[in-house]
C-alpha cells in the first residue's frame, strides 16, 4: 500500500451534502407515503362519504395556495441561479419573497381551518363524531393530519430558508459553496410536491 | 504499510484535548470514535435497566401465581423491557457503536460524511431514551401495551403512553440519521482504490442496514404519530368505533418492524464475517456471495411482515404469499452460515474469545433461524402463535444473534478501541457462563410454548413449573457471565496490557492505525493497490 496526500478540503464535499439531502427527502416521502396508503385504503372503503366530504372544502383557497407554493418554488430556484451568477442582492430578495409566500400560504391555511372549526369540524369534535358517518370522520381526520403535517413542513422549510438567507447575507454561502441554499431549495420543492398531491386528493376528486 | 512510528506525534482520540474540557470534550465532540463510545456507555446504562427488568420477569415466573409482582406490574415490566431492548439496544447496537467507530477507519476515511449530524443522532438517542424513561417515572401508570403498541389498546389504555410513543419516534429519527450518514460515507469516502468489491464485509453489512433504516423507519414514524394523534384527538384511523381498522395498524407497524429485525441482524452478521476470517487466518469463503446475500436479506426483508399477523385476519392468498416469502428470506441467511463454516475449513484456527463468540453466534443463530421456519409455516404458526415458543425464537435471534455478535465484536475490536488487551482467561470464563446460562434460559421456552404456555402472562398452569424453574436458573447463570464480561472489560480498559497495532494479525485497515487511533485516524489516506484486499492472508 502506498500513500498520496489529499490536498482538497476534506471537510467540504458538495456531492456528499446533496446525496445526503436526497436521502433525507426519500425518508420524508416515505413518511407521507404511509399517510397516502392510509388515505387510499379508507377512500376505497368509503368512496361516497369521501366524495361528499370533499365538497366541504374550499377549492378556491386550495387553488390559490397551490399557485402560491408553485410560485415560491420558482423564486427559490431563481435564487439559486442568482447565487451562481454572484448576484447577492437578487438572491436575498428572491429568498425573502419565498418566505413571504410561505407565510401567505400559512395564513390562508389558518383561515381555511378556522372556517372548519367554526362549523364544528375538527378531529374528535362532537359534531363530527355524533352527526356524521365513519367515512366523514376518517376524511376529516386524515385532512387535518395530512395538511397539518404538511403545514409543519412548511414551517420547517421556512426556518431552513431563513438560515440559508442569513448565511447568504453573511457571505458563508456563496457561488463556490452553495450547498446549503441548494439543499434548502430541494427541501422546499419537496414541500411543494407533497402539496401537489394533497390538493387533488382532498379538494378535487369528486 | 502504516507503522506506529510514523504517527506517534499524533495524540490518540482518548487523550486528545480540544476546545472543551471534561465531559464536554465528549458530548460536544464530533469525532466518530468518541460518539461511538458515547453510544456505548448510554446503551450500557439502558442495557442494565433492561436486564434487571428481564431478571424480574424470570423471577416472577419461577413459580405459578403471584411471586413478586401483580399482573399489571408484569405488563409494565415486559413493555418497558421490550421498548428498551428493541429501540435502544439491538436496533442501534452494532451500527451506532462499532459502525461509528470502525466504518470510517475500515474504508480509510478520517470521519463520517456528516460528523455534526452524527453527534445530533446521539442527542436524539438520549432524548428518546429520556422520554421513554419519563413515561415510567411520571403520569398515571407505566405503559402496558407491550413494545408493539398495538391498536386499539395503545389509545385506550389509561397508562402514560404518549411519552413512550414519542420516545420511540425520536429514537427512529436517530436511527435514520445514522443510516443516512453511513450511506453517504460509504459512497463518497472510500479510500482511493477501494472499489465496492474490495470493501470489507462489515461496512457492506452496514450499507445494507443503512438502507433499511432509511426506507423503513419513516413508516413506523408516521404510524406512531397516528397512534399518538388517535390518543389525543380521536382521528379515527385505527379506531374501529370510528370506522378505522386496527389491523391496518399492525400492517404499518410490521412494515417497519420486520425489516428492523434485519437492521439488528445484518451488522451482527457483518461483524461475524470479520471475526471468522481473522481467527481462521484465511480469505473469507464466498466474499461476493455474502455481499449478495446481505443485499438480498435487506430487500426480501421488506416483504415478509405479514408473518407476524397470521392469526390476525388476512386472506388465504396473503397468508400463503407471506409464508413463502418468509421461507425465501431464510436462504441468504443459510448461504452466510455456509460461507462462515467453509472459511474455517482448513484454516489455522485461533480460538480466542472473539472466535468463540462468533462460533456460538452461528450455533444460536441457526437454532433461532430454524425455529423461525416453524413460525413461518402456516399450520405450526397457528399452534405456537403468541406462546413462549415465539419468545424463545426471537431471543435466540435478537439476543442470541445480536448479543453474541456484539460481545464477539467488542472482544475483537477492544484492543483497537482502548489500546489495551483484556484478560483473555476471564473473557473465556465469562463467555462460558453466558453461553450455558443463555441456553438454559431460552431453550425450555421452546418446549413450554409447544406445550401451550402463552407469552406475556404473569401466571401459568402447574404443569409448566419445571421448565420455568430451569429457565429462571438460566437467567441467573447468564447474568453472572455478563457481570464477568463487563467487569473484565472495564478493568482491562484501564489496566490491561498495552495492545499492539494488530494483535490478531488481521488484514483490514483499522489494524494499520495505532491503538487507540489518533484523532483523524490516518495521517495520510491509504490507497488500495491492485492486489490489496481486506482478506488477503
Amino acid at each position: 500500500m502506498e500513500h498520496v496526500a489529499q490536498h482538497s478540503d476534506p471537510h467540504y464535499d458538495q456531492e456528499a451534502s446533496k446525496l445526503g439531502m436526497w436521502l433525507f427527502i426519500f425518508t420524508e416521502l416515505l413518511l407521507f407515503g404511509g399517510l397516502f396508503i392510509v388515505y387510499a385504503i379508507y377512500r376505497f372503503l368509503n368512496p361516497e362519504a369521501f366524495q361528499m366530504a370533499g365538497h366541504e372544502l374550499n377549492i378556491t383557497i386550495g387553488a390559490i395556495n397551490t399557485i402560491i407554493l408553485l410560485v415560491s418554488s420558482m423564486t427559490i430556484a431563481m435564487s439559486t441561479s442568482a447565487l451562481q451568477k454572484k448576484n447577492k442582492g437578487l438572491t436575498v430578495l428572491l429568498l425573502e419573497i419565498t418566505i413571504m409566500l410561505a407565510l401567505i400560504f400559512l395564513i390562508n391555511k389558518y383561515f381555511e381551518w378556522g372556517v372548519k372549526f367554526d362549523h364544528g369540524i375538527w378531529p374528535g369534535s362532537e359534531h363530527l363524531l355524533n352527526d356524521m358517518g365513519h367515512g366523514e370522520v376518517l376524511f376529516f381526520g386524515l385532512y387535518f393530519v395530512m395538511t397539518g403535517l404538511h403545514a409543519l413542513h412548511i414551517v420547517i422549510g421556512m426556518i431552513i430558508i431563513i438560515v440559508a438567507l442569513n448565511k447568504v447575507q453573511k457571505g458563508t454561502v456563496h457561488a463556490d459553496r452553495p450547498s446549503l441554499l441548494e439543499n434548502a431549495g430541494l427541501y422546499w420543492h419537496l414541500v411543494d410536491l407533497i402539496w401537489i398531491f394533497l390538493f387533488p386528493l382532498f379538494y378535487l376528486i369528486h | 504499510m502504516q507503522t506506529a512510528t510514523q504517527l506517534e506525534h499524533e495524540v490518540n482520540y482518548l487523550d486528545y484535548k480540544g476546545k472543551y474540557k471534561g465531559i464536554f470534550a465528549w458530548i460536544f465532540s464530533t469525532d466518530h470514535k468518541r460518539i461511538a463510545l458515547l453510544y456505548m456507555y448510554s446503551m450500557l446504562t439502558m442495557f442494565v435497566v433492561g436486564v434487571a427488568l428481564g431478571l424480574a420477569m424470570k423471577l416472577e415466573l419461577i413459580a405459578p401465581g403471584k411471586t413478586i409482582m401483580d399482573p399489571q406490574t408484569y405488563n409494565a415490566v415486559f413493555t418497558v423491557h421490550g421498548v428498551i431492548m428493541i429501540f435502544m439496544i439491538v436496533i442501534p447496537g452494532l451500527p451506532a457503536v462499532f459502525g461509528n467507530f470502525m466504518l470510517p477507519i475500515m474504508i480509510g476515511a478520517k470521519d463520517v460524511a456528516f460528523p455534526k449530524i452524527n453527534l445530533l443522532s446521539w442527542y436524539f438517542y438520549v432524548a428518546g431514551a429520556l422520554l421513554v424513561i419519563s413515561s415510567v417515572l411520571f403520569g398515571n401508570g407505566t405503559p402496558d401495551t407491550g413494545w408493539t403498541f398495538y391498536a386499539p389498546y395503545s389509545f385506550k389504555s389509561g397508562t402514560n403512553l404518549l411519552p413512550a410513543i414519542f420516545g420511540a419516534f425520536v429514537l427512529g429519527f436517530s436511527s435514520i440519521l445514522t443510516g443516512l450518514n453511513f450511506i453517504v460515507t460509504i459512497h463518497r469516502m472510500r479510500a482511493p482504490g477501494m472499489t465496492w468489491f474490495k470493501m470489507p464485509l462489515f461496512p457492506w453489512s452496514l450499507y445494507g442496514t443503512a438502507w433499511i433504516q432509511l426506507l423503513a423507519t419513516p413508516v413506523i414514524g408516521i404510524t406512531l404519530v397516528l397512534v399518538a394523534l388517535e390518543r389525543i384527538f380521536n382521528i379515527g384511523v385505527f379506531d374501529p368505533a370510528l370506522g378505522g381498522d386496527p389491523i391496518l395498524y399492525q400492517h404499518l407497524f410490521w412494515i417497519y418492524s420486520h425489516p428492523a429485525v434485519y437492521v439488528m441482524i445484518l451488522p451482527a452478521m457483518g461483524a461475524i464475517s470479520e471475526i471468522i476470517p481473522t481467527f481462521s487466518q484465511k480469505h473469507i469463503f464466498g466474499y461476493r456471495a455474502i455481499i449478495v446475500s446481505t443485499l438480498a436479506i435487506a430487500f426480501v426483508g421488506y416483504f415478509v411482515w405479514g408473518h407476524h399477523m397470521f392469526t390476525s385476519g388476512m386472506s388465504g392468498t396473503a397468508q400463503y404469499t407471506f409464508s413463502i416469502l418468509t421461507f425465501i428470506v431464510a436462504i441468504p441467511s443459510a448461504i452466510k452460515v455456509f460461507n462462515w463454516i467453509s472459511t474455517m475449513h482448513k484454516g489455522s484456527i485461533n480460538p480466542e474469545a472473539p472466535f468463540l463468540w462468533a462460533v456460538t453466534f452461528i450455533f444460536v443463530f441457526m437454532i433461532g433461524g430454524f425455529s423461525g421456519l416453524v413460525l413461518g409455516a402456516l399450520a405450526t404458526n397457528v399452534h405456537v402463535h403468541d406462546t413462549a415458543f415465539v419468545v424463545a425464537h426471537f431471543h435466540f435471534i435478537v439476543f442470541g444473534g445480536v448479543g453474541f455478535a456484539f460481545f464477539g465484536a467488542i472482544h475483537y475490536w477492544f484492543p483497537k478501541m482502548f489500546g489495551r488487551m483484556y484478560d483473555k482467561v476471564w473473557a473465556k470464563v465469562g463467555w462460558a457462563f453466558f453461553t450455558v446460562g443463555f441456553l438454559t434460559l431460552y431453550s425450555p421456552m421452546f418446549y413450554l410454548g409447544m406445550m401451550g404456555m402463552p407469552r406475556r402472562y404473569y401466571d401459568y398452569l402447574p404443569e409448566f413449573h419445571a421448565g420455568n424453574i430451569l429457565s429462571t436458573l438460566g437467567s441467573w447463570v447468564m447474568t453472572f457471565g455478563l457481570l464477568i464480561i463487563v467487569i473484565n472489560l472495564f478493568r482491562s480498559a484501564k489496566n490491561g496490557a498495552i495492545a499492539s497495532i494488530n494483535p490478531w494479525n488481521s488484514k483490514t485497515l483499522e489494524w494499520t492505525v495505532p491503538s487507540p487511533p489518533p484523532l483523524e485516524n490516518f495521517d495520510e489516506i491509504p490507497v488500495y493497490g491492485e492486489k490489496d484486499g481486506p482478506y488477503e492472508y
